[in-house]
């Protein structure tokens, strides 16, 4: 088995009585890698995480650590930690001693557990409450003790399921900072589970989109941006325009398409296009705005505006068909674009995306 | 002088806001009061009386009730110490224990299985433990009396795969275990499965990720996070248990006295009423005595946490 591997998903399926949670999934997570599972409630990537731990096991299929089979290993024998979403810290000891939990379960000498509990508390800057208990922290710092408490023992693979939901804005902004930190320290494996798509950008080095119980695509968080493989990764993964177009002629990358307003362009696609109907999707940040625009240029009438302050969203109209487009305000006079006045839209033909319909 | 008045002024109001809260609690009061504070008070007069020629008892007091439980007075008026009470005592402290311990070992894993049934079933389950409260003690008793005694399906079931006639079940210790045990164990289930219900099945899971097998997480995660319910099962067992009559006067046969079957003897055919409270003085300090030592135990850890 390949070595770079930390983990390996083969052909995996898990029905709940009759909904199908994950349907015959593959993929690799490499080793010392930022990998993250992105997809919507149901999509599947909890389950994918709990197989990795082993609360859960797939009706069919392989699981590998390092090229060995866990399917049959219980979670406790099994060299992977996981970070709960609700922390999980054991409410009756003190923060020491939850740290310590796992290290005593691994038979440490006493002398090797106080000296590692000290440097992951440290590490967490936690050092000054480890003789308290959970119930006196913050979300923050028990965020911070289910850390340290899952990177002491030294796993092979960590697994987070949605760590930050519980926190509020700011610290998780703080938090996925720290996090990256952490895993670029350790060298350890971070597998992180999550709905949030700007965490996913953020943190990640891969990610894998899954939707219904499939993923959808797996690659670099620019990549996943940029170049969705379908509709659901590029709908799910930040905002964009769908408009229905005819498809002229198409190759294995670029395909010649009519766009509802008119114009013959060729635009990149992930995989072929069918000739006949397929979707065009461009993201309203890739739209410009104004008298005179580069590119691809249609016209349209300005629907609804909504200033947010360092940007203003434009609801547009043309033909029928609605526009989104997002234009950064670089000055105090940028926004000036009315409601209700005509305006040219335009985009260059490389920044659009030919889907499958 | 501006302060003294603001200061008079304030005090009503503040005697008001103080007071009534009380008037709202009054009818637990009153049920305090008369249905607790004053039978007390009167079982502790008692205990200190005189006992009458003709059974019953003249106030005043004396110390012979509470003399009596250790104390025997001879034919020539010397007291010497005689242990039988002592000995009822102590084998009703040892017949409760044994009886929590008992509920606790069976109690425990029932719980547990109970609480990690879906939903429905478990409603059913726990109304199931329940129902034998609808029932009189009285009955329910006599219904064992039926089950282990001489013609019982159970002598018949044995002497079926050739047990030797003569054998039986009832009128000793462990007919009078059985009984207690199967009186008091609903009391023991329920506070456990409610504290197994409240426990967070996260816990287990982050237990075991961190290699914990199922003996370290049962001995270092769930016991410690349940003890509340198995404690307060301990005290709504033991209690009942300390002051029991009915089993061990039907199943054991009487042949073993209680402490509860002693007072019942002293304020009945004995006519020894100030021996018959002293011995109830006892039997509720004794209780006291366990259920402080709980209190402490629990205040001390909270101070801890």
């Amino acid at each position: 088995m390949n070595r770079e591997n930390a983990v390996e998903v083969i052909d995996v399926s898990k029905n709940f009585g009759s909904y199908q949670a994950l349907s015959s999934v593959n993929f690799e997570i490499r080793e010392n890698e930022f990998f993250t599972m992105l997809g919507p409630s149901g999509c599947g990537k909890t389950t994918l995480l709990r197989m990795i731990a082993g609360f859960e096991t797939p009706d069919t299929g392989r699981l590998l650590l390092h090229g060995r089979d866990i399917v049959d290993i219980p979670p406790h024998k099994r060299r992977v930690n996981t970070v709960f979403q609700s922390y999980a810290l054991f409410p009756h000891m003190t923060l020491a001693q939850n740290v310590a939990f796992g290290l005593e379960n691994l038979g440490w000498d006493k002398a090797r557990i106080t000296a590692r509990v000290g440097e992951m508390l440290e590490r967490v800057h936690m050092s000054a409450f480890a003789n308290r208990k959970p119930a006196q922290l913050s979300g923050g710092q028990r965020q911070r003790i289910a850390l340290a408490r899952a990177l002491a023992p030294k796993p092979e693979v960590l697994l987070l399921d949605e760590p930050l939901s519980a926190l509020d804005l700011k610290l998780r902004q703080a938090m996925r900072d720290e996090l990256r930190t952490l895993q670029r320290d350790t060298g350890i494996t971070f597998v992180f589970v999550t709905h949030d798509q700007e965490e996913a950008l953020d943190m990640s080095d891969r990610i894998a989109v899954l939707g219904s119980g499939e993923v959808q695509q797996i690659g670099t968080p620019l990549q996943i941006y940029e170049e969705p493989s379908n509709r659901f990764v590029a709908d799910f993964v930040g905002e964009t325009n769908f408009f229905e177009v005819d498809v002229l002629k198409a190759t294995e990358k670029t395909a010649t398409v009519r766009t509802p307003f008119g114009q013959v362009i060729s635009v990149p696609s992930p995989a072929q296009v069918p000739v006949g109907k397929a979707t065009l999707s461009i993201r309203p940040e890739k739209l410009n705005l104004g008298d005179q625009v580069e590119g691809v240029d249609f016209l349209a009438e300005v629907v609804k505006k909504q200033y947010l302050g360092g940007y203003t969203h434009y609801l547009l109209s043309a033909g029928g068909v609605e526009i989104r487009a997002s234009r950064r305000n670089a000055s105090r006079e940028s926004d000036t674009i009315a409601v209700g006045s005509p305006v040219h839209v335009g985009f260059i033909e490389g920044s659009a995306r030919v889907l499958a319909a | 002088m501006s302060e003294a008045t603001a200061h008079h002024a304030d005090t009503p109001r503040r005697r008001r806001q103080i007071n009534l809260p009380y008037v709202g609690l009054a009818p637990a009061w009153l049920l305090m009061i008369f249905a607790l504070i004053i039978p007390i008070l009167i079982i502790i007069a008692v205990s200190f009386a005189v006992r009458g020629a003709y059974g019953g008892f003249d106030w005043g007091f004396d110390l012979s009730g509470y003399r009596q439980i250790l104390f025997n007075e001879g034919w020539t008026g010397e007291m010497e110490f005689t242990p039988q009470y002592l000995i009822i005592i102590l084998r009703t402290i040892l017949l409760a224990t044994v009886t929590t311990v008992l509920c606790l070992i069976l109690a425990v894993p029932v719980a547990y299985w109970i609480a990690g049934q879906p939903g429905h079933r478990k409603s059913v389950l726990v109304f199931l433990v329940t129902l034998p409260f609808w029932m009189s003690m009285i009955l329910r008793v006599y219904a064992w009396m039926i089950i282990l005694g001489k013609d019982g399906p159970l002598l018949r079931f044995f002497e079926f795969f050739g047990a030797p006639s003569g054998m039986t079940f009832m009128y000793n210790d462990g007919a009078t275990l059985a009984a207690m045990v199967y009186t008091y164990i609903p009391l023991m289930v329920l506070p456990v499965f409610a504290s197994i219900e409240k426990l967070d099945g996260t816990l287990i899971e982050a237990a075991h990720d961190l290699y914990g097998n199922r003996w370290t997480t049962l001995r270092r995660v769930i016991l410690p996070l349940t003890a509340p319910g198995i404690a307060s099962g301990g005290i709504l067992v033991f209690v009942p248990a300390f002051g029991a009559v009915l089993e061990p006067t039907l199943m054991g046969g009487g042949k073993q006295m209680m402490m509860g079957s002693l007072i019942q003897l002293q304020f009945g055919g004995g006519r020894n009423w100030p021996f018959g409270a002293a011995i109830a003085m006892i039997l509720m300090m004794l209780v006291m005595l366990v259920l402080v030592g709980l209190a402490l135990r629990s205040a001390r850890n909270e101070v801890e946490s």
